[in-house]
């Protein structure tokens, strides 16, 4: 039976929506082990890594945070593993650079989806500023695959079982990267912008007012995103920029507000489930990458959206 | 203050790009350096303008159109270009890369030592990311990622980066691969005498051989991975209404219809 390791993304001591989703995917190809780095998971962790299809969950303390140490932190747990399913961001795929140096295993990153073909992990994923999809083999006898957040639907297993603890006997490398300082940044409320099933985007259009935008973002359970055109004017915080070097989302629904859809923004949203976009001007380039469009104001546009699903909903 | 520089020639984010047999087609009038590598080359200007000495060195591995981006490079300011072709490389995977991109670093290096390599933190084609740090593996050097400043100074890199949930300031000792990002600083353009003297310039061109790199362990034969099907995505049908005062019920009625809102 082919073994699947999932590394476990966490929000403090919760496990991080993507992973839940990587597990379900985890489970079409094989028996499941989920590795958690640093600390001892709690009972109600471990629990949903289980009904989510993790028949063991493998604790590797101390936490590190250079790259290279976790990456051996992580080599460690995943030993036998034959795939090793992560959730794609900066961070992992220089992690999973360096594990797959180290073992040979072949590699794809921001993948969409995974399936075992013939023996071999073969991916989905958009290149191109997702104009393209593309299919790809992994040649080699081990895999790792970085998934994109909401590219899988995360399902419970309706007869989990709680899965075995085990501790992995780990001693941290010297690294020559040393981290001499961390703050953290504190989350905006809601949910992270990559894991997010709805994105309200604003841009140079809402002048630097957010109201509308956090209001309509709150509705839909979603997180607010922002053009570099908006991060650049300071109207807001640079850990809501999507675009090609900021966050890449692809949630189920994307609203761009007051965004002209700029190449490097389209880039990192273009493989949102369904696109909507409000632009006075009818040329902007986010119309020709949207499924609804309204050319007019957004401060006329949202409030009666607005309005109109709250209607719909009492 | 000695700093080499990667860049990578790209196509043109708005041309139309296609794949043949599996890979990337590439061509020379539709694509230029990649546009974060240019806060790259600035990052090393900067430093060794700074220092007051020294020098940056731009490399680039790649087919013959991939001079291109050595030459941009050279139009900004660097002074040495050096592009590593061979048709063995060509299909190399992200891992095959860094081992020819390390070969020519190391032998850069042995001619006389380098402070640091400086990298784009992305190939706006590709945007895996992961040659830097694959680089800094091969070489065994320190690795800095996602720089959004960068100092150096006592023979130590210190870089701050925002990642989504921190910002956190690393160090590391030199030499030392460092990917900055396009935060860390506005590129410059080149100005008409410097494009005049790029176009002129002679750039080294080295093969494997030059390298003492094992054809057999680069290119497509030796990559971990294998496209099998390329396809343009379906385009959408876009939907677009004026607002002519119905504009957001329109569109609540759209979210609501596709079970969205």
């Amino acid at each position: 039976m082919t073994r699947v390791a999932v590394l476990v993304e966490r929000h403090g001591e919760a496990v991080a929506a993507p992973t839940l989703e990587t597990l379900t995917l985890a489970r079409s190809l094989g028996d499941v082990v989920a590795v958690w780095l640093g600390g001892e998971p709690s009972a109600a962790a471990v629990a949903s890594l289980g009904s989510h299809g993790a028949s063991e969950v493998r604790v590797v303390e101390p936490q590190v945070r250079a790259a290279a140490a976790a990456a051996a932190a992580l080599g460690a747990a995943t030993a036998d593993a034959d795939v090793l399913l992560v959730t794609s961001t900066f961070v992992n795929k220089e992690i999973v650079t360096r594990l797959a140096l180290a073992t040979g295993a072949g590699v794809v990153v921001d993948a969409a989806g995974a399936a075992l073909v013939d023996g071999h992990v073969e991916t989905e994923q958009t290149v191109f500023a997702a104009t393209w999809n593309v299919r790809t083999r992994i040649t080699t006898e081990r895999a790792i695959v970085a998934l994109r957040p909401n590219t899988t639907q995360a399902v419970a297993m309706p007869d989990a079982v709680v899965p075995s603890l085990v501790t992995v006997a780990f001693e941290p490398p010297t690294t020559r990267e040393a981290v001499v300082a961390v703050e953290a940044v504190e989350a905006s409320g809601g949910v992270p912008l990559a894991e997010a099933s709805v994105v309200v985007s604003g841009g140079r259009g809402t002048g630097g007012d957010y109201a509308l935008i956090r209001e309509l973002a709150e509705l839909l359970g979603g997180a607010v995103g922002a053009s570099r055109d908006a991060t650049d004017e300071g109207w807001i915080s640079h850990e809501h920029m999507v675009g090609q070097t900021g966050t890449t989302v692809t949630p189920r629904l994307y609203v761009a507000a007051g965004i002209s859809g700029a190449v490097h923004h389209r880039g990192g949203m273009q493989a949102s489930g369904t696109i909507v976009a409000v632009n006075l001007d009818p040329d902007a380039p986010i119309f020709e990458i949207s499924d609804f469009g309204v050319v007019g104001s957004l401060f006329d546009v949202l409030p009666q959206a607005i309005a109109r699903i709250r209607e719909a909903r009492a | 203050m000695r700093v080499l520089v990667t860049v990578k020639f790209t196509p043109d984010l708005q041309s139309h790009r296609t794949f043949t047999d599996g890979a990337v087609t590439r061509t020379a009038d539709d694509g230029s350096m990649n546009e974060l590598d240019e806060n790259a080359v600035e990052a090393a200007l900067q430093l060794v303008e700074a220092a007051g000495q020294g020098e940056v060195i731009a490399l680039t591995v790649g087919g013959p159109d991939a001079v291109a981006a050595v030459r941009k490079a050279l139009q900004l300011g660097v002074g040495r270009g050096i592009h590593v072709s061979d048709e063995a490389i060509a299909g190399s995977d992200v891992f095959g890369t860094a081992r020819v991109v390390a070969a020519a670093v190391r032998r850069i290096h042995e001619e006389e030592p380098l402070d640091l390599v400086i990298t784009g933190m992305a190939a706006l084609d590709g945007l895996t990311s992961m040659l830097p740090t694959a680089l800094a593996v091969e070489l065994d050097w320190a690795q800095l990622t996602l720089a959004s400043s960068l100092t150096v100074g006592d023979g130590v890199a210190t870089i701050e980066r925002h990642l989504p949930d921190a910002h956190e300031t690393l160090q590391a000792p030199l030499p030392a691969v460092v990917s900055v990002t396009d935060e860390a600083n506005k590129p410059r353009y080149p100005n008409f005498k410097m494009i005049m003297a790029a176009r002129t310039a002679v750039i080294e061109k080295w093969s494997l051989a030059d390298l003492g790199v094992d054809p057999a362990s680069v290119g497509t034969a030796a990559s971990r991975t294998a496209v099998l099907t390329a396809e343009p995505r379906p385009a959408r049908t876009p939907q677009i209404v004026t607002d002519t005062g119905e504009g957001g019920r329109l569109l609540a009625d759209f979210l609501i219809e596709r079970g969205l809102a």
